[in-house]
């Protein structure tokens, strides 16, 4: 291993992913050359994962407060408050490099990442959720990657104890060599009992917590911050590998210690690890910080102190206990089983000084190393937005019966059941609506609160026009909440894009946070967490623009929630929202045409949100049986979820004339619902959103066990459900 | 009912088989770290809850099988004392050598998590008192390993002695292949012990007790456990 006074050459430099104009800094910043150790540290705290270098002064830009919101981002999670003394604690965080490499371990890790961020926080973990985008079926890999990242997440969480109750996943050529798996984690605490990052007071005991440090995820950070190309796998060594046996140690004795007031301060170690979170520490509360680092447990023996700096072993914590509480915290720690040592102090020379065998192995400014990070105003061009597609102009299917069936079994919109019964939906006992809806509800410890949340974004959209699909993602995550009768009150947001260098990737990237900002603030929906995932691309090829939002939303009495799935046969189906057949970026043309162009369906925010306010008072009102947003696939596809859901079928009345038959029930016209009504209080909802000025058309009724659209040959549900579950199975297996 | 919850490090379902106690017996359970020596003095129903106890390491259920509370368990059901079992707790107790068998990976080789359905096979038990013999109640499964499986004179003695309380069956009670998720033998669900005071079940019935969070067929177990210890007073 190297020793820690080697001269640092430019290629040393550019090992440590630092450009030569950052190096010049670093040596401005400090006035002599640093040790190598040193050189880590700010590798580990400069690299783009870590110091949001190229996005920061765009995600100024984004609105982050309301008054319910009790914390912003810059903490580990976002913190609102959800009424009665409560607070719902929660963030996605993307781990796509590691899970491409090696998919078990590093989606397992994403999800212990995400779990220990918000129990940081002195939250309670009930729920995780996830959004996954896989390459093309036929990629080689991509049932490899499928198969392991599945199995991760799995095994994490359920081990764990927290149920998995929602994602998304998709496929798409595109992620081939890049796949994207973000995960989300939502908490409860009290709401005057959370815990933060901030260190106070001088002197005081810096303790480190959970599972020893070892050799493995030594530059994870940085690693996560650089292009893939065809020696990616030669970096497995940098993923970590995950315990969730030992987190689920460290939340309860976490937990545990908060209740017992011991606790100052506390800072999980994610990427970056030590490096990260000590100077975290110490710079929030403007203190200075020692450590020595002969007291940090290793499990390997000889770790020098660069290793240490750098390692990102899983389960682990730093924090700052009251000096009066250490005995009890310890002897908490000791019952779990799990490490605790005292292994720094808080200084009043705003320094970072780590000490090795005697020795100072770096002596840093403390503030500096995170506020001086570089901040980039790179380059960005918007690229020519593709024209709307003349729905009259694409040939329509042999039959509109036809089409529904190829659709529902395409990757995109068939069941992921296989996926989700891989996780633990139930543990808890709280899950009220399971993986499969609009939205996942949850129960509030006894009740009757619930909290409803989902992830949604549509990249194809936000390729064709970032603005427009930035705010559809939004649109969508908050349709979502919505549909079960939730009122929205925050995101999360996993920006996910290529190479910010290249100016047309970071032409997206401005223009998906430019259009998240627009829907957030028209919609009253903060941004209160987030986490920023660039240089997605292999090769030079990058990935479509993936802005995955992770939204919550709170229900007063969860048995209000409305769910997707008909309840009676002969029911009034009505589609709140307007549909005038658009087909640009829509499934039906890229599954059934084969053609992905055109300009996305645009997002009216105002219409958005009167449709939205108006189901949503529906549903409150215990006005309708049924609902469902209108997404991918257009109104049919929405309507044969619902039956496929229930069993039910439903007779649907033709088209209207002044819009082409398959735009009509395949068009992605936004700002949509299904609902269903008993039959005769269809005119008196009808009347009902007259007055709100919302259209709303009936289309039909529920009726037996097939979907007969008139003039059009009737299709079994029981068949459409068949064909919806077998895809991924037979996929998985190797038949497809 | 004066129920004791044990908890091993990294079981995880503990507070899901608390809260579902007190809903249907009305009395809070004692929780008992794998670490003591005695069971709460009056304990009438030791229960075994689910998770990942020692994260599974090893084997499921072997390492907290060998806890010290344990010992005290077997001689709480040495002396007929009534003992459930549930998930991570079912396999704990077949290493425990309360319960014979094993339960392996599922067939699929994949953690499966979904409602299945149970036929109960006898309701004269002290667990099955809720139930009519060949009732089926759909409860949820979530287990990579629930697999059951036990070396024919095993299996033969269990069938013999009518000691198979509960079966993966269609939902109308059919014994069936395509409804047996985890392809345990002779669809094997719940076992009892010789004595019939000690039940290892794979299912969560304490995850089906309210009708908005899935069902309330789970119910049954817990109120004719409570019926049972209530008479047995």
């Amino acid at each position: 291993m190297l020793a820690n006074n080697v001269k640092i050459t430019p290629e040393l430099v550019a090992e440590h992913g630092l450009k030569p104009d950052e190096y010049q800094r670093i040596l401005d910043l400090i006035g002599r050359e640093p040790t190598l150790t040193e050189l880590g540290i700010f590798s580990a705290m400069w690299n783009e994962h870590c110091s949001y270098k190229s996005s920061k002064v765009h995600l100024r830009g984004l609105p982050t407060k309301a008054p319910w919101v009790i914390q912003g981002p810059g903490e580990n999670a976002g913190v609102i408050d959800i009424g009665d003394g409560l607070a719902c604690v929660f963030k996605m965080e993307s781990h796509n490099h590691p899970s491409y490499i090696e998919p078990y371990q590093g989606a397992a890790t994403g999800v212990g990442g995400i779990l220990r961020d918000v129990f940081t926080m002195g939250a309670r973990p009930i729920a995780c959720l996830n959004a996954l985008s896989f390459g093309a079926p036929d990629h080689p890999k991509t049932r490899h990657l499928v198969s392991g990242v599945v199995a991760g997440i799995g095994g994490y969480g359920n081990s764990f104890g927290v149920p998995t109750v929602a994602g998304s996943v998709r496929f798409h050529k595109r992620y081939d060599g890049n796949i994207l798996v973000n995960a989300m984690a939502v908490g409860l605490a009290e709401k005057d009992k959370i815990f933060y990052a901030a260190a106070s007071g001088v002197g005081m005991p810096i303790v480190y917590l959970g599972s020893k440090t070892g050799r493995d995820g030594i530059h994870g950070a940085s690693m996560a911050s650089a292009e893939f190309d065809d020696n990616s796998e030669e970096k497995r060594p940098t993923v970590q590998v995950g315990d969730p046996f030992s987190e689920k140690l460290l939340l309860e004795a976490c937990l545990e210690i908060m209740a017992k007031d011991c606790v100052i301060a506390i800072q999980d170690m994610g990427a970056a690890g030590l490096t990260s979170s000590a100077t975290e520490m110490g710079a929030k509360g403007n203190l200075g910080v020692t450590l020595d680092l002969d007291k940090v447990p290793c499990r390997e023996e000889g770790m020098t102190a660069y290793e240490m700096m750098l390692s990102e072993s899983q389960e682990r914590m730093l924090m700052v206990l009251k000096p009066d509480k250490e005995k009890e915290a310890e002897a908490i720690f000791r019952k779990w089983g799990l490490d605790f040592a005292v292994v720094g102090e808080t200084t009043p020379s705003m320094r970072f000084i780590v000490k090795h065998h005697g020795e100072v192995m770096a002596d840093l400014p403390i503030k500096q190393l995170g506020d001086s990070a570089p901040e980039y105003k790179r380059p960005f061009v918007s690229l020519e937005k593709p024209a709307p597609v003349d729905a009259g102009v694409i040939e329509p299917p042999g039959s509109i019966a036809d089409a529904l069936e190829r659709l529902i079994a395409t990757p995109d919109l068939c069941s992921k059941r296989w996926v989700w019964e891989q996780y633990d939906h139930i543990i808890g006992g709280n899950t009220v609506q399971r993986p499969g809806g609009d939205a996942a509800v949850v129960r509030v410890l006894d009740g009757p609160k619930g909290l409803a949340m989902t992830t949604d974004v549509t990249p194809r959209y936000c390729e064709a026009n970032p603005f427009e699909g930035g705010k559809q993602a939004v649109a969508e995550c908050w349709r979502n909440l919505t549909a079960v009768g939730a009122t929205p009150l925050a995101i999360t947001d996993n920006l996910n894009f290529g190479n910010p260098e290249r100016p047309e990737i970071m032409g997206q990237f401005v223009g998906c946070v430019r259009g998240i900002a627009e829907a957030c603030k028209a919609l009253d929906f903060p941004v209160v967490s987030g986490n920023v995932s660039l240089y997605n691309e292999t090769n030079g090829k990058a990935i479509l623009p993936t802005p995955s939002i992770g939204g919550v939303g709170v229900l007063a009495d969860f048995k209000k929630s409305a769910s997707i799935a008909f309840k009676k046969k002969g029911e009034a189906i009505l589609v709140v929202g307007e549909t005038t057949g658009w087909l640009g970026q829509s499934i039906y043309l890229r599954e059934i045409c084969a053609r992905e162009e055109g300009a996305p369906p645009p997002v009216d925010l105002t219409e958005e949100k009167e449709n939205g306010d108006f189901v949503r008072a529906l549903i409150l009102d215990g006005a309708v049986s049924a609902v469902h947003d209108v997404s991918d696939g257009g109104l049919l596809v929405a309507v044969a979820e619902m039956a496929m859901a229930s069993g039910i079928g439903a007779r649907l009345d033709a088209a209207p004339d002044d819009v082409p038959e398959h735009a009509y029930w395949f068009g992605e016209d936004q700002a949509r619902y299904v609902v269903t009504v008993p039959a005769g209080e269809a005119d008196a909802l009808t009347a009902r959103a007259r007055d709100a000025n919302v259209p709303v058309w009936r289309i039909g009724e529920t009726a037996g066990a097939t979907i007969a659209i008139s003039g059009q040959r009737a299709i079994e549900v029981g068949e459409l459900t068949e064909r919806t579950e077998r895809w991924l199975p037979s996929y998985m297996a190797g038949e497809g | 009912m004066k129920a004791a919850v044990l908890v091993f490090p990294g079981i995880n379902r503990e507070r899901d088989m608390a809260r579902t106690l007190r809903l249907t017996s009305g009395h809070e359970p004692a929780m008992v770290w794998h670490a003591e020596h005695e069971l709460p003095a009056g304990t009438d129903l030791v229960v075994v809850p689910g998770g990942f106890s020692y994260g599974d390491y090893l084997r499921c259920g072997a390492i907290a099988a060998r806890s010290p509370v344990m010992d005290a368990v077997r001689k709480f059901a040495a002396k007929g004392g009534l003992v459930l079992g549930v998930c991570n707790g079912f396999q704990i107790l077949c290493e425990s050598g309360l319960l014979p068998g094993v339960l392996m990976r599922n067939e699929n080789l994949r953690f499966i998590c979904r409602d299945v359905f149970l036929k109960v096979e006898r309701s004269d038990t002290p667990f099955t008192r809720g139930y009519n013999a060949g009732q089926v109640i759909r409860v949820p499964v979530a287990h990579g390993e629930g697999n059951y499986i036990a070396d024919g004179e095993t299996i033969a003695r269990l069938e013999g002695e009518g000691r198979v309380i509960f079966r993966y069956s269609s939902p109308d009670g059919m014994i069936d292949p395509d409804w047996n998720h985890n392809g345990a033998i002779n669809a094997i669900a719940g076992i009892v012990n010789d004595r019939g005071n000690v039940l290892g079940m794979m299912p969560h019935p304490e995850n089906h007790v309210e009708a908005e969070i899935g069902s309330t067929d789970g119910r049954g177990l817990f109120a004719g456990l409570a019926e049972a210890l209530k008479r047995a007073a």
